[in-house]
């Protein structure tokens, strides 16, 4: 999709903490995606090189940290993990489902050197 | 040299978000009600806009259309123009969606003030728009029968987000393996409880249902 904007966006919040830390050199950034938030690593990481070049960021490193998309079925109450395609409750067959978690798309935290 | 780690916790897509809430509130400002018009390519996004704006010109409503497309053509905005409704093209570049600052720098080039209804149309795509807020009040996915009933099951980010459904094309059904309650069965598990309209834009079919929803969400000027 969008990766080269997401990329964009993950070097300008890193930088701005970085800067306000007093950082020299930011040297990894961890990042949680939630398995329903589609972002191609690969492409993440091409655009990254390209891009931080001349900022605090270059060379840091990234790390994605995947969570898993937990659904919860509103008739019985059973709590399940989204397996491949959306199905109906695995223990009633209910479709009356509600989706938990699974759209994290954050920067939970930086590494630098001072 | 020291080492340390900072916690962050923000939202990659803060910046698009805090945008988009700006968006909203000079659209408030001008009491207009505000849409973003998602879809696949060719689902009839253009026509119903069209469809739309025939079916309230003449109740004096005033609509504003911003047109996103990937190419720089004026295919669809030409087809708003003829009809009499001030429209911007918003050319992406590339990109697979609007976002906030797109919807930002064309909304300086409509005259707000004097719009009811503002009509959003994202570009042809049912990934990326789901993931970008524009600041509308309202997000309606245009999902035709051709593209198939599987597209809830395949494209689940873009139903969990909307707050109205149209099914377009329903004049095809005769001639599609669509099957309706597989397709509506995914919408229910996405997004209990969604309200949707099965219109044609061709015939004409359902068209005054969705007019009534959308009057009643216009400003009382």
């Amino acid at each position: 999709m969008h990766e080269l904007s997401v990329t964009e966006s993950v070097l300008e919040i890193a930088c701005k903490h970085a800067e306000k830390a007093g950082a020299k050199k930011v040297t990894d950034v961890y990042l949680v995606i939630g398995r329903l938030s589609s972002i191609v690593d690969d492409s993440v990481e091409f655009y990254w090189q390209m891009i931080t070049e001349d900022t605090l960021c270059r060379d840091a490193r990234l790390h994605f940290k995947r969570v898993p998309a937990e659904l919860v079925c509103l008739e019985c109450g059973h709590q399940y993990l989204l397996a491949q395609e959306l199905t109906p409750c695995p223990n009633c067959g209910s479709a009356r489902i509600r989706i938990l978690s699974g759209d994290e798309f954050n920067i939970e935290s930086i590494e630098i050197q001072r | 040299m020291s080492e340390s780690r900072i916690k962050i916790v923000e939202k990659i897509l803060n910046a698009n978000e805090r945008l988009a809430h700006e968006n909203r509130q000079r659209i408030d400002e001008a009491t207009a009600y505000s849409i973003n018009l998602m879809a696949s390519p060719g689902a009839g996004k253009t026509s119903f806009i069209l469809a739309t704006i025939n079916g309230l010109q003449d109740e004096g409503v005033q609509i504003g259309v911003i047109e996103g497309d990937t190419a720089p053509v004026t295919i669809d905005s030409d087809k708003i123009t003829a009809v009499g409704m001030p429209v911007v093209q918003v050319n992406t570049g590339g990109e697979c969606h609007l976002d906030a600052l797109m919807v930002e720098i064309a909304l300086d080039q409509l005259p707000l003030y004097t719009i009811d209804l503002l009509l959003v149309e994202n570009v042809g795509n049912l990934i990326c728009p789901a993931a970008f807020a524009l600041g509308t009040h309202s997000n309606i996915l245009i999902a035709s029968t051709p593209e198939g009933d599987d597209k809830p099951y395949k494209y689940p980010n873009i139903y969990r987000g909307l707050d109205v459904l149209i099914i377009n094309k329903i004049d095809l059904l005769p001639y599609l393996d669509f099957d309706m309650d597989y397709f509506q069965q995914g919408v229910e598990m996405l997004n209990p409880g969604l309200i949707s309209f099965a219109v044609s834009c061709k015939t004409g079919e359902g068209i005054e249902n969705w007019l009534e929803w959308i009057k009643a969400k216009l400003p009382k000027k």
